[in-house]
């Protein structure tokens, strides 16, 4: 799979040490100057106070039980309703929040750092060192990765947070590996880099000062992929129940909803869950449309300039026809 | 020649590791549910059986481990993955032979509609871009953020428990007899459609999104506008030069992709209770079937080698270059 012509993304190339700290810091955060990752990480922002401050937010506690109110529709006493217990579904939300960042943030930082050094070293070694690492990942690639997490998941009793998101990177490293691969091979033989080489500039400094900051946005939307396909893949695991039920979460709710017959009947039980993850996976999605649209400026345009176009009625696709039969004075 | 002996090196070392990840994951797990099993049933197993079992979860003490890898090469290659603690020991090989074409047929049918139809959309907005079309880009990304196993619970919800439109579970019905006939391929098709549009829908995003992207990019190419100032009608432009361009990247990611999308359909199997290998290794999991869960791993993974063979051969056919590098 190594002579696929992936496109290889315009990077705007930041050249080390000629600007002050200042300006390279914000510069290194222009990727999320714009409208689709600011509402994303808005969004982010907000799931993540929710989870740092659950207990003062939660109106009661995840697992307290009212039995005066069972399976009841959304009062003001139980914003969204409760469960066959009398368990508050919001406040079970609202601490669930926790678990599911934690195990995708943790997730995405394994995975990424795997996907860094193997994608790095891939692409900047060459031969058969290049080849097999880039096997090693093709191979992660084809492995069905669910399944391989339902097995080993399942020969644990209680699997810890950090052997879940463990599990999640390892099954989700490879696709940001590939990625980063193929641009540092592409970074590799570039002027800069071949005068840093000449320089005896010494690997480390070459791979960390010259190459990395070109890479930055690479391995971010790398980064949020893995906590999307994560979160993803933790509810999935709760909700099939192979994760124990003492680790608190979105899918863990929509377990016991699924287990004690709320479908479909007691849409307050399990709409909000579900409707949490889409949501998170949105902003992350919208992140990563950003960054995409910082690597590859032909995205960002493509939609402005073709409705300037229609603005003085020409049509975007047929520009030289139609521009051409206009200016004829027959007609 | 190089392109095709270059795959099948790579298919084959695949194969290789998945078998050999199937070999070491039952060694290194903590504990061993098997020979307790096995000790409590002793009289009701077959001494064969239980040899067979005891090779592949390396439960012979005496047995050095490449000893052990050459036994496990040995059964496998003999057809025989097993027993199954929780079907009442019946063969695994057996077990995972009838839910097989469910899966395949269900899982199949949908993810390569879903790759046609998202990929028309996309190189259609793509195409269109700046225009209204392109409200579809994050709808379809919302559907696609969505997890499969709880979209499928509110189609579930809304298309058959609110409105009755199509049977909620299960394959065919109770009273259905598998064979050829017109009833029995029409109660297949009432209840694959849920499904099967489930799938369709979660999947659409990404393919949707991917070709936009492709066609955005192709669009700006020099020989696009070669092809506009040659006055060609802008169908052609747009399926002859653009779309046939964009595709060989979506298709690549495509075969890539199959191993996560084969994953979050086997869920759906468990929502839908429908009988294919996803519901099975829920099922095995649940009742800690070692041996039925080593066999499935297994299978789904070399279904998925085949599916990203197939997907491989599709791209050398469209994608001239692959075979150039034949001289």
């Amino acid at each position: 799979m190594t002579n696929l012509p992936t496109p290889t993304p315009t990077v705007v190339l930041i050249a080390p040490d000629q600007q002050p700290l200042l300006s390279r810091l914000t510069s290194s955060f222009a990727m999320f100057r714009n409208g689709k990752s600011i509402t994303g990480l808005v969004i982010l922002g907000a799931f993540t106070l929710v989870a740092i401050f659950g207990d003062v937010l939660a109106p009661y506690g995840p697992l307290d039980k009212d039995y005066a109110a069972l399976r009841q529709p959304p009062t003001w006493q139980h914003w969204l309703g409760t469960t066959h217990m009398g368990e508050d579904v919001l406040s079970q939300i609202i601490y669930g929040t926790r678990g599911v960042l934690i195990v995708g943030f943790l997730s995405g930082v394994i995975a990424t750092v795997i996907a860094v050094a193997v994608g790095v070293t891939a692409g900047y070694m060459g031969g058969w060192k290049s080849e097999s690492l880039s096997a090693v990942t093709n191979v992660f690639l084809v492995l069905p990765g669910l399944p391989l997490m339902i097995i080993v998941a399942s020969q644990y009793e209680s699997p810890s947070l950090l052997l879940v998101a463990a599990v999640l990177a390892i099954t989700g490293w490879a696709w940001g590996a590939r990625v980063l691969r193929a641009q540092t091979m592409s970074l590799r033989n570039r002027d800069f880099v071949q005068a840093a080489r000449a320089n005896g500039e010494s690997l480390f400094r070459i791979i960390t000062v010259e190459m990395l900051p070109n890479l930055v946005a690479i391995i971010a939307s790398s980064f949020v992929g893995t906590v999307i396909a994560a979160v993803l893949g933790l509810t999935t695991l709760a909700f099939i129940g192979v994760i124990p039920i003492t680790n608190l979460n979105w899918g863990t709710i929509l377990f016991w909803a699924q287990q004690n017959g709320a479908f479909p009947d007691y849409w307050w039980w399990y709409v909000p869950a579900g409707l949490c993850i889409a949501l998170l996976g949105m902003a992350l999605s919208l992140i990563n449309f950003g960054i995409d649209e910082y690597v590859n400026p032909h995205l960002r345009s493509a939609g402005e300039r073709a409705r300037a176009l229609r603005k003085k009625n020409l049509k975007p696709n047929s520009t030289a026809t139609v521009v051409r039969t206009d200016a004829s004075p027959t007609s | 020649m190089r392109f095709f002996v270059r795959r099948a090196v790579f298919y084959l070392f695949t194969a290789w590791a998945a078998i050999t990840i199937n070999f070491l994951l039952p060694r290194m797990m903590k504990g061993d549910p098997v020979s307790a099993y096995l000790a409590k049933n002793q009289g009701k197993i077959s001494p064969e059986a239980a040899d067979s079992i005891r090779i592949l979860f390396g439960l012979d003490e005496d047995r050095s481990w490449p000893e052990q890898y050459i036994d496990y090469w040995q059964l496998l290659f003999s057809g025989d993955l097993g027993r199954s603690f929780s079907k009442g020991l019946a063969p695994v090989a057996d077990v995972i032979s009838v839910a097989l074409p469910w899966t395949v047929g269900l899982v199949g049918i949908a993810t390569v509609l879903s790759f046609f139809i998202g990929t028309s959309l996309g190189a259609f907005i793509g195409w269109r871009r700046g225009s209204k079309a392109d409200v579809l880009v994050p709808i379809s990304t919302f559907f696609s953020t969505v997890p499969y196993f709880w979209m499928g619970l509110i189609t579930i919800a809304f298309f058959s428990s609110t409105l009755g439109w199509f049977p909620a579970s299960h394959a065919y019905d109770k009273s259905g007899r598998p064979g050829f006939t017109l009833d029995f391929i029409t109660q297949v098709i009432q209840h694959g459609t849920l499904p099967a549009l489930t799938i369709v829908l979660a999947s659409l995003g990404g393919w949707i999104l991917g070709m936009r992207n492709m066609m955005v990019t192709v669009l700006d190419e020099d020989y696009v506008t070669v092809a506009e100032a040659k006055g060609l009608r802008p169908r052609r432009v747009l399926i002859a030069y653009a779309a046939r361009n964009a595709v060989l990247p979506q298709l690549s990611s495509f075969a890539l992709s199959l191993g996560f999308i084969v994953g979050g359909t086997l869920v759906m199997e468990l929502v839908f209770s429908y009988p294919g290998v996803g519901k099975l290794l829920l099922d095995a999991t649940n009742a800690k079937d070692y041996p039925l869960m080593q066999g499935l791993f297994l299978v789904i993974t070399l279904a998925v080698l085949v599916a990203n063979i197939l997907a491989d051969i599709a791209y050398a056919i469209l994608d001239p270059r692959t075979r150039q590098m034949e001289s």
